[in-house]
């Protein structure tokens, strides 16, 4: 299914924590991170997708657009979400997640603004938020195109062309052509990455030195 | 759900374009013509009785094996956005240290090509390649000096490499708490713990039995290992993949062993592929590489001086210098967080695929194969499943560092007087394991233990098992090492692995240690 990227503003990230920032020892556990979107419409969003550096638990909270005079209120859609099995050791740390529309505990029609909610329990590491957000919503159905109408309509063709002597009747050439198209066509179709095996390129056994890029 | 569909299909859609191409595909094509003339072939239910035909003639099997190979091989596919490099290693900053790595060796080989004014590669004249085809199969004898040539790195240069391993983000105070790791390795990977070992390895117990341990002579054979025996034929007459990687947790006899690691490796020997290797036997010989000289003196310095391994000293030759110039296993590089090196010929782009440092993992396997065309593809399938890891910086859990790592939290958890006492002596027990597990114990124990070991490797498709023996040994030796001294008195301790028995010391150190 198509997706269309929604241009969205990611907003700085905001600690949270008891206490005063400055003078505690530990570092925050949990941070939040505000997405608007400014210059679209409420839309309904089909997928979340970002990369993970050692966030524990996810949660996300979204505000939607009401039809009434009522103000908008935030429902959490998700809800403390894995991402790193065991938080003190490094797996799931730094994978690419994708959240879709049927994972959420919402329904997700209307979108103003996302919250993400990110957790990371464990003291050892240093910091932790997700990278590369990205929010998609869903693409158009069809394309709709509307064709030239030389294409829908063709002009019959009155008289035929004087054949020229000594080549081939075109009409049995076009047919020919078209077969040929069709085999490169399938060949094409059936691509495979395996390797033919050969390698032995010209003088490619001429080397001097290894490259260090 | 919708999710775990999706994934199924990608799966499915990335072993159908991988097998498109093999020769399985072009001999299945032609055997479901050839069935068009069967009798029981019947037009209304083409894809049915097709279908059929390939279960009762074994295709289907052949098939299977081919997937489940597949399966085990590749990592599955990964999200789309991922870059690459990201499904080679996920981990940035393993990717950064494997990369320099790389760069130190690359140096040390440039340097060597220009201080020896050698080229990195040359085409051989004819005269020479006459002398080679007709010395092929007793290269053993041609003595080189080699004396200029000096080993690119050592197990220590590795060693010291994973032990500099450090994550940027991760909080690596100065001040011993919690979060200290007492060992050598310093990275927070995720290893098993015991109870996950004893459920993973649960064909291990103490209650199944094993070759290794139940077929020894005090025992009956009527016991185990005539069953044992007879389901091992069972499974070779029935050539399925997967019941074989099964039953080889168990251990393998040895009339069986090369039939069933051909199996599992899922290497057949078509005509194809003696042509393959008579084609890279060409390439060696029309060719000489820096490389083929550093093989040669490792090979000289370690194969032929070990008193079982000298034998074969020919087969090593014939074998490792064709792996150096082989293509193919360019393939791995999509899931080894290494990387080829490249060089630049005249303008043009070249990739040289060369890897230093293996020998002793081909001379096991020379016991068990004969045609040196069965005895490569062997080597290279292992190679290219297992034995790399050995050799790369990754965060895989078969990858050397994570093997490091088990080793050194099992002895913690378990032996902790013992790994106090060592580390206070100054004798980190990774420094004497380390040769152990990245040579995968070939070198060290006798041959028929190694050969029980790399039945539970095949059998498991993983390294973990290195490290667990490697722990057993430290656990069996311990009352000796209490009382060392030093680092040398303790590596005098261990440097005699050859009258161990492998399957008795996993079994004790798993399922029958007192925690």
């Amino acid at each position: 299914m198509s997706r269309v990227s929604v241009p969205c503003h990611v907003k700085g990230t905001v600690a949270l924590q008891v206490g005063d920032v400055r003078t505690s020892q530990g570092r925050p556990g949990v941070l939040v991170i505000d997405v608007t979107f400014p210059s679209v419409a409420p839309f309904e969003l089909q997928e979340i997708m970002f990369k993970n550096y050692y966030t524990a638990f996810l949660s996300i909270r979204v505000r939607q657009h009401t039809s009434t005079h009522t103000p908008a209120k935030w429902v959490t859609c998700l809800r403390d979400y894995c991402l790193m099995p065991d938080p003190h050791s490094e797996e799931g740390a730094q994978e690419y997640v994708s959240l879709f529309k049927h994972q959420m505990l919402c329904d997700m029609a209307r979108v103003l603004e996302l919250r993400l909610i990110l957790r990371q329990p464990s003291p050892l590491w240093l910091s932790f938020t997700v990278e590369e957000l990205q929010i998609y919503q869903q693409g158009p159905k069809s394309p709709s195109m509307t064709f030239p109408k030389w294409l829908s309509h063709p002009v019959p063709c009155d008289q035929s062309a004087p054949l020229i002597e000594g080549l081939p009747e075109p009409s049995r050439v076009s047919s020919e052509v078209q077969q040929m198209w069709a085999l490169t066509e399938m060949i094409r179709a059936s691509h495979t990455s395996t390797r033919i095996g050969r390698f032995d390129v010209d003088g490619c056994y001429d080397l001097n030195l290894l490259s260090y890029t | 759900m919708l999710q775990e569909e999706s994934d199924l299909s990608l799966v499915i859609a990335q072993i159908v374009q991988k097998l498109k191409g093999s020769n399985l595909y072009a001999q299945l094509e032609r055997q479901a013509w050839a069935s068009l003339q069967r009798p029981e072939i019947k037009l209304e239910s083409l894809k049915e009785d097709i279908k059929e035909f390939f279960k009762l003639s074994g295709w289907e099997k052949k098939l299977q094996n081919a997937v489940y190979s597949e399966l085990n091989v590749f990592p599955l596919p990964s999200h789309p956005a991922a870059p690459p490099e990201h499904l080679k290693e996920p981990l940035v900053y393993m990717r950064k240290a494997q990369g320099s790595w790389e760069k130190r060796i690359l140096k040390s080989l440039n340097s060597m090509c220009t201080e020896l004014s050698i080229p990195l590669a040359r085409k051989r004249p004819v005269g020479e390649q006459k002398e080679l085809l007709n010395k092929w199969n007793e290269m053993g004898t041609d003595e080189p000096d080699l004396s200029l040539f000096r080993p690119v790195y050592a197990p220590k240069d590795f060693l010291e490499v994973l032990i500099n391993l450090r994550n940027p983000n991760y909080e690596n105070g100065d001040s011993l708490s919690f979060r200290t790791h007492l060992g050598l390795i310093q990275v927070p990977l995720k290893v098993k713990g015991i109870p996950e070992l004893k459920e993973f390895f649960v064909e291990l117990g103490l209650t199944t039995g094993q070759l290794g341990i139940d077929d020894s002579t005090q025992v009956p054979p009527e016991l185990f290992e005539n069953e044992h025996v007879r389901i091992g034929q069972k499974v070779l007459a029935e050539q399925d993949s997967a019941a074989a990687q099964q039953y080889i947790r168990q251990g393998s006899p040895t009339a069986l062993r090369a039939e069933l690691w051909a199996l599992i490796l899922n290497i057949s020997s078509q005509p194809e592929d003696i042509l393959y290797y008579e084609q890279l036997k060409t390439n060696v010989i029309q060719h000489d590489l820096l490389v083929d000289s550093l093989i040669y003196k490792d090979v000289k310095l370690t194969a032929s001086n070990d008193d079982y391994y000298f034998v074969f000293e020919d087969y090593l030759y014939q074998v490792l210098l064709c792996f150096s110039r082989d293509t193919s296993v360019l393939g791995h590089f999509a899931y080894n967080s290494a990387s080829p090196p490249k060089s630049y010929i005249r303008g043009k782009l070249g990739l040289e695929e060369y890897a230093v440092f293996y020998p002793p993992n081909v001379a096991p396997l020379c016991f068990l194969y004969h045609e040196p065309s069965k005895l490569y593809q062997i080597f290279r399938e292992m190679y290219v499943r297992f034995f790399f890891r050995l050799h790369s910086i990754s965060s895989h859990p078969s990858g050397i560092v994570s093997l490091c790592l088990l080793f050194e939290t099992l002895l913690q958890t378990y032996l902790p007087q013992l790994f106090y006492h060592l580390r206070e002596i100054g004798a980190q027990p990774l420094r004497i394991s380390f040769k152990w597990m990245v040579r995968a114990f070939s070198g060290y124990l006798a041959t028929d233990q190694l050969l029980l070991l790399w039945d539970r490797i095949l059998g498991y498709n993983s390294l973990e098992i290195l490290a667990v023996l490697a722990a057993a040994v430290f656990a069996f030796r311990a009352v000796n090492l209490m009382e060392v001294t030093s680092l040398a008195a303790a590596e005098a301790v261990l440097a005699d692995l050859s009258t161990l028995k492998v399957m008795p010391l996993l079994q004790i150190f798993l399922f029958a240690t007192v925690t």
